[in-house]
């Protein structure tokens, strides 16, 4: 039975221009709309009819949930859909850009592209996490990068949605996602954790940094067993050039045990957009495989492999967020300084995924103004760095849960807001105008513009009159006789 | 037509007001009593009275193994101490005619693509639970063509859905999240209980149905638990049924 419109017919409102592809799950046309919706537009239509399997249908119907409630810049846009009964169709946003399939062609890339790529990749999939929505199909061919850098998750055919039933668990005979690509838990029958995306997106990672895959593409379910317990070739023994912080990232991605990996894909995000900062482990370093001895314990411990449920991705990433504490390196005194470090520590006190990013902003250039020799710029940035791991030194944090950034700019609120944005922070932990501080107008500005445009939660740690009056008798020593 | 769903309200008059004040608001056309309107709680006057106004209204219903027992004694043969206390009880509350009206109410009605019953569709008059995959295979069985059957007696909002070639599968539903059902699969549709929630959360359960857009949206319903529970202490029914309240299980 074709059921498949042709060039040039009408349909609902779309008028079919070209095929741009054709699969086994259906047909994919570029349609211009009666009604411009100001972007360009493509229709899926999937395969149905006698003979054809039943997943094309449940797989078309579960993409249509997913899409339907989809927001933001990372998945195409949603406009339409066809009438099951009569014409099933998806219309969605035409996205412009490169497969990261074409990437995957010239691999390997050098670090600083995979890393880049990685990036971009791994923010697309947090935003997606954050809408409850896990994909369980992140390859090359689903991920189209955008010409600005940001890339589009495709294909939501296999996607899950935790606020919906999931229509793919009814089938007999799941389609189970990519082999080189597909976590341990999925070939389990797995499809409620967010984790998995973060598999795929390591052995996308590796495949672009060596030109392989990390388990090769076996077409055995027992095949695909392996990787529940075998670990792949370091990447570094098969491509030099990578640097060690990149392999820990990527072997932290790839750990058969979800619990092992990376609690949230903007964790990732942030390791692959701060490479210096990155603690190198065991994994960094390692030049080879594991011995026969421990292969043998990780493949026995497989045997009775549990995957851990999950009941909402958000729910899971609520417990791994990125903490930035904003330290005023310039302005703050002890008393603020202890304050800060107070509240920071007890949201540190929760599960061990928190991580925490300590924040200083200087001006550009240097403090003195007229002088802007380089030597004199970095010096300031050591100064203020020395403060920050001062202030840190008190919570104890492992250096894999802990960084320190200076940033340069004028405006300290902005350039705050900048870097949570660009780094999906999801709480911001801010000290007080500190006692004394001449220019407590700037703070309330900073302040009241920090709140009002930030992105995330916002602590503003806020002492009370009589703290800040006995904070400022304490730093002035007792009065002078009279 | 959008059609509210209440199972189990189990003489619970501040629950039941609760939910048809949320479902007046939330637009609704029509309203179902999936069963065990009474039982448990110190309004059973009350609450059939509002039941008795819907179904002039043109609203359905059906019977609960709750509503016989208080109705006839010996169909509370089988309950445990304290649903046996409750149906005796509110069997001396309630008049003749309404322990008739209640034996009267049909074990299950089909409304459009609508089944509702109880129990299981399976033996309505059985009143068996629908609690994995398997009883609600046979509950979809036995509702013949209908794609969707709505039911209560489990305590706890459970959604099955179900293809052509697959067994049902479960689903917990997120309150306030309207779930797309389309006509060509079918779904089994555990309400949760307005008046006696279980699942650990107090506020009171139950479900709108729009069925011209095929979809299904779950919802909860703080209400005054306290009230409710302080009438059951003063009518000198069983305490167990007072904290169960306080405790949402």
């Amino acid at each position: 039975m074709d059921a498949f419109p042709g060039e040039g017919e009408w349909l609902d409102g779309y008028r079919i221009d070209g095929r741009l592809h054709s699969g086994g799950m259906g047909q994919i046309y570029r349609v211009t709309a009666e009604v411009d919706p100001g972007f360009p537009l493509i229709m899926k239509v999937p395969r149905l009819g006698y003979g054809e399997p039943g997943e094309a249908i449940t797989s078309y119907e579960q993409e249509q949930m997913v899409m339907s409630v989809l927001q933001g810049p990372h998945a195409p846009r949603y406009v339409g859909a066809g009438d099951l009964a009569k014409q099933p169709y998806l219309v969605l946003e035409f996205v412009e850009g490169f497969l990261l399939a074409d990437w995957v062609e010239k691999a390997p890339l050098p670090p600083e592209e995979v890393a880049r790529l990685g990036w971009a990749l791994a923010s697309a999939l947090h935003a997606l996490h954050q809408q409850e929505v896990i994909h369980l199909d992140v390859k090359p061919s689903n991920v189209i990068i955008r010409p600005g850098g940001e890339a589009v998750l495709i294909d939501f055919g296999l996607a899950n949605h935790a606020h919906y039933p999931d229509l793919l668990a009814e089938e007999l005979h799941q389609p189970v996602g990519s082999a080189p690509y597909i976590s341990p838990e999925q070939v389990l029958g797995v499809r409620s954790d967010p984790r998995s995306d973060i598999f795929s997106l390591g052995a996308v990672l590796y495949e672009l940094a060596t030109g392989e895959f990390p388990f090769g593409s076996p077409t055995s379910p027992s095949g695909l067993r392996r990787r529940l317990h075998e670990e792949p070739v370091p990447p570094r023994a098969i491509n030099p050039a990578i640097p060690e912080w990149l392999q820990e990232v990527i072997l932290h991605c790839l750990e058969p045990d979800a619990r092992l990996r990376y609690a949230s894909a903007s964790q990732v995000a942030f390791d692959l957009s701060h490479g210096a900062q990155v603690a190198v482990g065991e994994r960094g370093k390692r030049m080879h495989r594991a011995g026969f001895a421990t292969r043998f314990r990780a493949w026995f411990k497989a045997k009775g492999m549990e995957p851990a449920r999950l009941v909402q991705p958000s729910a899971h990433l609520a417990s791994a967020p990125i903490v930035l504490a904003a330290v005023a390196t310039r302005h703050g005194n002890e008393f603020i300084f202890c304050q800060q470090r107070d509240v920071v520590g007890r949201l540190l006190a929760g599960p061990d995924h928190v991580r925490l990013a300590v924040v200083t902003v200087i001006p550009p250039g240097s403090e003195v103004g007229v002088d802007t020799e380089e030597d004199i710029a970095t010096t300031q940035r050591i100064k203020h760095l020395v403060l920050l791991k001062h202030w840190a030194e008190p919570l104890r944090l492992p250096l894999d849960r802990i960084s320190f950034h200076v940033l340069e700019g004028n405006d300290a609120a902005a350039t705050i807001l900048d870097y949570a944005r660009a780094n999906a922070v999801d709480h911001i932990v801010t000290g007080s105008a500190p006692p004394g501080l001449p220019l407590a107008t700037v703070w309330g500005t900073f302040a009241t513009k920090l709140v009002g445009e930030s992105p995330c939660t916002v602590t503003l740690i806020r002492p009370t009159a009589a703290q800040l009056a006995r904070a400022a008798r304490e730093q002035d020593g007792p009065p002078d006789p009279r | 037509m959008r059609l509210a769903l209440f199972a189990d309200v189990h003489s619970n008059l501040e629950a039941l007001s609760a939910c048809l004040d949320h479902a007046r608001k939330a637009g609704v056309d029509r309203h179902a009593f999936l069963g065990d309107l009474v039982g448990y709680g110190a309004d059973p006057e009350a609450v059939l009275a509002i039941v008795d106004e819907h179904v002039r209204m043109g609203g359905l219903v059906v019977r609960g193994n709750h509503d016989e027992a208080a109705a006839v004694e010996e169909r509370s043969a089988g309950m445990n101490g304290a649903a046996t206390e409750a149906a005796g009880w509110t069997r001396r509350i309630l008049t003749g005619s309404r322990r008739v009206w209640l034996m009267e109410l049909p074990l299950t009605r089909r409304e459009g693509d609508a089944f509702l019953v109880h129990g299981s569709a399976s033996a309505p008059d059985q009143f068996a639970y629908v609690t994995d995959p398997r009883s609600a295979s046979m509950s979809l069985q036995a509702a013949g063509d209908a794609p969707y059957v709505f039911c209560g007696h489990v305590h706890e909002p459970v959604l099955y859905h179900q293809g052509p070639t697959g067994r049902p599968q479960p689903f917990k539903p997120v309150p306030g999240v309207t779930i797309p059902v389309s006509r060509h699969r079918r779904w089994l549709a555990v309400v949760g209980s307005v008046g006696q929630p279980r699942d650990g959360n107090t506020a009171a359960a139950y479900a709108v149905a729009d069925l011209e857009k095929g979809t299904l949206t779950f919802h909860r319903v703080p209400y005054d638990w306290a009230a409710a529970a302080r009438k059951i202490l003063d009518a000198g029914l069983p305490e167990r049924l007072a904290v169960r309240l306080q405790k949402g299980e």
